[in-house]
């Protein structure tokens, strides 16, 4: 068991510099999620932890060792790919068993160890059945028990999900959280669903454009976006952000309207200031319908272009300053499209970012 | 006309056309394997005798020197010469192909494509177009008329076929496989054996076979390039039935028999590996 430090990564593809000298230091026993758009380069980190990918600069630590130069046999991870890669030739038993027997235990080790990893992952009555014989759920969970038996230093998931469907998706998520309970290592998860980054991390990553955005807890992440990019990708649906000026401590949208400037950012803005201003869909509700409890509020007249119903939540596409913005009513009611509503915006959780820098106007 | 009988009607015409064709296509090799069987008489009656009348095992006696006619073919060390040369060359062109396949599937290296086209162009030249260059350099370097001379031409005439074969069947693989199989423990070339070989198998083994039947089968080159028992095949060894003014036909399909049977056997020994379709199922497809 270990954590894993990656200091200044850098990858390069010939003149192409794809991940710029990243920073990361990963507990012991910690479940990171690296999230972001397609071509961040979160896969490949991913893949030059794995050492399936040299890297160009910098030094990758796993435990006390620097493993740069040591191929992904000496690296002691286990890793599981988006599409399975499980060894069709060969049926569970052996997937499963297939490292173990490589790294030369004893055939009585092998069968205990792929005994264990099978009946945690239920595995156990598909023994001898080869991977096509297999469903989707199936065969992800045999991927996660061919990396659970070797009892590796840090569990490496590369999108694992990705070619479930949706409620398999979900299933085998909390799966991965259960799992990440009873053998406690070190995971490193890539994913570019910011909802999976959500439930299952312990800390988030945030990437883009190969450099690290933010690192946090969920709530962090959540709660605290250090730029616009951050705010917009986590969450759904995306915070709403709006371009407007600081003028005598309210916010002035270019496409008209005001809002007050939240008081605990007042002293990090200026005046004359090109801001964004950025509000949750859950930070902005109609009167008695949701945020009760905010300190800081603010009211705007929105009227309702289209309404989705979600259940015990109804969305509300409506338009502030020229901008489509989404709001949301909770313990909701029937919605005529064209009504106007008052909604109640909750200042106290919204946002300030800088124009021109895309960066929050309160770093923490 | 209803729609069952229809479709009934579709399925008859269908099924006649394959049996046309397909007679079309085995009829002449039916009537070589026939004809072995039969008297140089019968072969040559007018009007010919359709339903064999006379089946006889002499054509081959006599060809192998047994009984009182034998015709004077060395037909033992023809067929020594084909296996030798053809296997050797097969051998030698999978793994060449394994190699130059394998490279061409998984790795990126400068001209990559234009090497690719360099070996599939070769394949545009007809054999026979070569034979003079080929006879003209084989003979400075002393090696007409021998088992190795045959072999590299044929090497050479394979390599590419096996290439493109095997580097199709590579590419199905994921890269994935091998990955996880390095991550598992394996060295790459651990990981070739264990995992990719494997999987490649059915396509190793069917380019194994177009190779060894090339070798088997070819005559313009192998006749250009062999004079003697010590090099001449089989297809070869067929020529020694015609002299200045009759051919043994007899003889000579009793001989193409004999060249027609071990294809046989070996297309029949791998035809399970010539199935394809074991990569699915691993990965999400």
């Amino acid at each position: 068991m270990a954590g894993i430090t990656l200091d200044r990564v850098v990858k390069r593809y010939g003149k192409l510099e794809v991940v710029h000298g990243i920073d990361l230091e990963i507990g012991h026993n910690e479940f990171v999620v690296l999230v972001g758009p397609s071509g961040c380069g979160k896969s490949t980190t991913l893949r030059m932890i794995a050492g399936l990918e040299d890297i160009s600069d910098g030094d990758i630590r796993i435990g006390e060792r620097v493993v740069n130069d040591l191929p992904p046999r000496k690296r002691n991870v286990s890793m599981v790919f988006q599409n399975y890669a499980l060894y069709p030739h060969m049926n569970v038993r052996d997937n499963l068993g297939f490292g173990l027997k490589i790294a030369g235990q004893p055939a009585k080790v092998i069968e205990e160890r792929v005994a264990e990893a099978a009946g945690i992952l239920g595995l156990s009555e598909l023994m001898d059945r080869i991977p096509a014989e297999l469903s989707g759920g199936q065969r992800q969970r045999v991927a996660m028990g061919r990396a659970i038996v070797r009892h590796p230093d840090a569990f490496l998931f590369d999108e694992p999900l990705s070619n479930l469907d949706a409620k398999l998706r979900v299933q085998m998520r909390t799966e991965i959280k259960k799992l990440h309970g009873k053998v406690a290592t070190t995971v490193v998860y890539v994913t570019h669903d910011q909802v999976e980054a959500m439930t299952l991390a312990d800390r988030i990553v945030v990437m883009k454009d190969g450099y690290i955005e933010q690192v946090g807890t969920p709530m962090e992440v959540f709660n605290h976006p250090v730029n616009t990019f951050v705010a917009s990708f986590i969450g759904s649906p995306p915070m709403n952000l709006i371009p407007g000026r600081i003028e005598g401590g309210e916010v002035r949208f270019s496409g008209g309207g005001t809002v007050p400037v939240p008081g605990r950012l007042k002293e990090h803005v200026r005046g004359g200031q090109e801001v964004i201003f950025g509000v949750r869909p859950d930070d902005l509700s109609p009167i008695g319908h949701g945020i009760h409890e905010a300190r800081e509020t603010c009211e705007i007249d929105l009227t309702v272009e289209l309404a989705e119903l979600l259940g015990t939540e109804t969305l509300i596409y409506t338009s502030l300053a020229g901008q489509e913005i989404q709001g949301k009513m909770f313990d909701p009611r029937d919605l005529k499209v064209g009504e106007t509503l008052t909604f109640r915006l909750s200042l106290d959780k919204a946002h300030l970012f800088d124009a021109a820098t895309g960066r929050s106007v309160r770093p923490r | 006309m209803t729609r069952a009988l229809k479709k009934r009607l579709k399925a008859t015409a269908l099924w006649l056309t394959t049996f046309v064709l397909m007679i079309v296509m085995c009829v002449p090799g039916l009537w070589v394997v026939l004809s072995a069987f039969r008297p140089n008489r019968e072969i040559l009656a007018k009007p010919p005798v359709w339903v064999p009348q006379d089946l006889t095992l002499r054509n081959f006696t006599k060809i192998f020197g047994i009984g009182e006619e034998t015709v004077a073919i060395p037909v033992l060390s023809y067929f020594w010469n084909s296996l030798v040369i053809a296997t050797t060359s097969t051998v030698i062109a999978l793994i060449i192909g394994m190699a130059g396949g394998y490279a061409f599937a998984r790795f990126r290296f400068r001209f990559k494509n234009a090497w690719f086209l360099g070996l599939m162009l070769f394949r545009t030249v007809p054999g026979i177009a070569l034979s003079l260059p080929v006879f003209m350099l084989w003979s400075r370097l002393g090696i007409i008329d021998t088992q190795m001379g045959l072999i590299i031409v044929y090497v050479s005439l394979n390599v590419p076929f096996t290439v493109w074969l095997i580097d199709g069947f590579f590419r199905q693989i994921p890269m994935s496989l091998s990955e996880a199989a390095q991550v598992d423990g394996c060295t790459r070339w651990q990981a070739f054996w264990k995992i990719e070989f494997p999987l490649a198998k059915s396509g190793i083994a069917a380019a194994g076979v177009f190779a060894f039947l090339t070798s088997w089968n070819e005559f313009a080159l192998a006749s250009q390039l062999t004079r003697s028992t010590d090099s001449k095949t089989l297809p070869v060894g067929l020529m020694d039935f015609t002299s200045q003014f009759t051919i043994d036909w007899a003889g000579m399909c009793a001989m193409a028999v004999i060249i027609i049977v071990p294809a046989l056997i070996l297309t029949f020994l791998v035809q399970k590996h010539l199935i394809a379709g074991l990569t699915f199922g691993g990965v999400k497809g």
